[in-house]
């Protein structure tokens, strides 16, 4: 009898603890960098898109500085999402979050100001960048601390990619650089002229509605 | 489940005095590192107004560089200098804070000077500070004579929102460049420098500096900030100019 008891007591602690990296997990960060991508799929935070996208290096630290404040979010909202009352949980995200923003905001100004010049008002405004608080109300409400981080390294480097991409294009033909290296004239070309229209939003979304394109041709998503 | 009010309440309250102590917390611990970041970026932008100051990588140096090279001092609006405030404390230069100063009527004002020292301690360049309204927000600048007063050696530009990769281009050097050379006054009247419309201009006069495409408005405010703060110093310019042919004669 005794044994017995033991081995069921065995077989239910092992059961509920799943691998770190299992399947499922992994699928959570897969998922956003392409088949449910936030930015190209989901069709959220364009307007940094847009916005940020002119050179590489402020939207390098525009990536790490959104997916930072994702995956804190959700690791914050997911820790007490048991004890958030349901009518005023949304102002308890954007109370999270806008903390967050703040958080990063003033550590750029104190340790990269140069950086903190170049975005500008454009940090403060992860607040209004609808990818964060969708995973939020969307994920982080319902599901555990650790597949929360998951979510938000997931949509995080989902959406830094995108405007990566989108980063690298604009720069390499709006400006002729390439984290303002001069590529054109380091492989021989003088006077490479530079496209007006990339430098303009218009070029983001001209970038951007190419990698749509590509992208949904290739996973044949169609939107109903 | 719903909840009760009195939870919801007490909830919000207490989730607020985390996130706003947080949040204080932050602040007060940052403050010192960003009070010194800013430091170093005003020195940085009065040095990189006259010399090239990208080889310098480490801030000690610069402050070094800046401490050995710049004289300071603040005149009024006459070109007077002033030394002591009402109280009599004294005024130091780089502690005039021109954003602050820009509020205040120009004869209130304070209008800080830096003298760029050369090896036997003559002045080489005068950089002056000025502040005013872009595209989005303010802008702000240091513009260096050379010693005839008429000369641009220099300039160094900021901003706090101009759009990256347009009006923002007016911190970069390349556009920085272009000022390199005009002259602010034609005989002796003070005509300012001005940036025209459009890139890429040909047979520009020595009062004209080529464009940004793109973002002509922030050219603008470039223009009137130069404009109204060459103003608010000539008759400093004019005192020192006077001063020279006296001392010449």
């Amino acid at each position: 009898m005794s044994t017995e008891v033991a081995e069921t007591e065995v077989k239910q602690e092992k059961k509920p603890s799943e691998a770190l990296l299992s399947k499922r997990r992994k699928k959570i960060i897969s998922d956003p960098l392409n088949d449910d991508n936030p930015v190209t799929v989901q069709v959220l935070g364009i307007c940094s898109a847009l916005a940020i996208t002119i050179k590489m290096e402020p939207t390098l630290t525009m990536s790490i500085a959104v997916t930072a404040v994702i995956v804190f979010s959700n690791l914050i909202i997911s820790s007490i999402r048991n004890l958030i009352p349901g009518r005023v949980r949304i102002i308890v995200q954007l109370a999270v979050i806008a903390t967050l923003v703040t958080l990063v905001s003033e550590v750029l100004k104190a340790y990269y100001f140069d950086m903190y010049k170049v975005l500008g008002a454009f940090v403060g405004l992860i607040i209004t960048n609808c990818i964060v608080m969708g995973r939020l109300e969307a994920y982080a409400m319902a599901n555990k601390p650790y597949d929360s981080i998951l979510d938000g390294l997931g949509s995080g480097f989902g959406y830094s990619w995108i405007i990566l991409v989108v980063a690298f294009f604009r720069e390499l033909f709006g400006s002729g650089s390439i984290f303002d290296f001069k590529v054109f004239e380091a492989v021989g070309i003088q006077n490479f002229p530079t496209n007006g229209l990339m430098v303009d939003s218009i070029g983001a979304f001209m970038v951007l509605g190419i990698l749509i394109w590509v992208q949904r041709t290739k996973t044949g998503y169609v939107e109903h | 489940m719903q909840r009760s009010n009195t939870y919801i309440l007490l909830f919000s309250m207490v989730l607020t005095i985390i996130l706003g102590g947080l949040l204080s917390m932050a602040s007060v611990m940052l403050k010192p590192a960003q009070e010194k970041q800013i430091e170093l970026d005003t020195k940085k932008k009065i040095l990189g107004a006259v010399m090239d100051i990208s080889s310098i990588k480490k801030p000690e140096e610069l402050l070094a560089l800046y401490d050995q090279k710049v004289k300071s001092e603040v005149v009024d609006i006459n070109g007077d200098l002033v030394t002591a405030d009402e109280k009599g404390n004294p005024i130091v230069a780089e502690k005039v804070n021109i954003q602050k100063n820009y509020r205040f009527a120009p004869e209130d004002r304070l209008f800080p000077v830096y003298k760029f020292t050369g090896e036997s301690g003559t002045v080489e360049a005068y950089i002056f500070p000025m502040f005013g309204a872009g595209l989005w927000d303010w802008i702000s600048g240091y513009i260096a004579l050379e010693d005839d007063l008429n000369t641009i050696k220099g300039v160094a530009f900021d901003h706090k929102s101009e759009t990256p990769g347009l009006g923002a281009r007016i911190t970069t050097s390349e556009v920085q460049q272009r000022f390199v050379g005009k002259k602010i006054y034609e005989g002796n009247e003070l005509v300012s420098v001005a940036m025209v419309k459009g890139e890429g201009n040909q047979g520009l006069t020595e009062h004209q500096v080529d464009g940004m495409s793109g973002a002509t408005l922030t050219g603008k405010g470039v223009n009137s900030m130069l404009q109204t703060y060459l103003g608010y110093y000539e008759p400093y310019l004019q005192q020192k100019k006077s001063g020279e042919t006296v001392a010449l004669n």
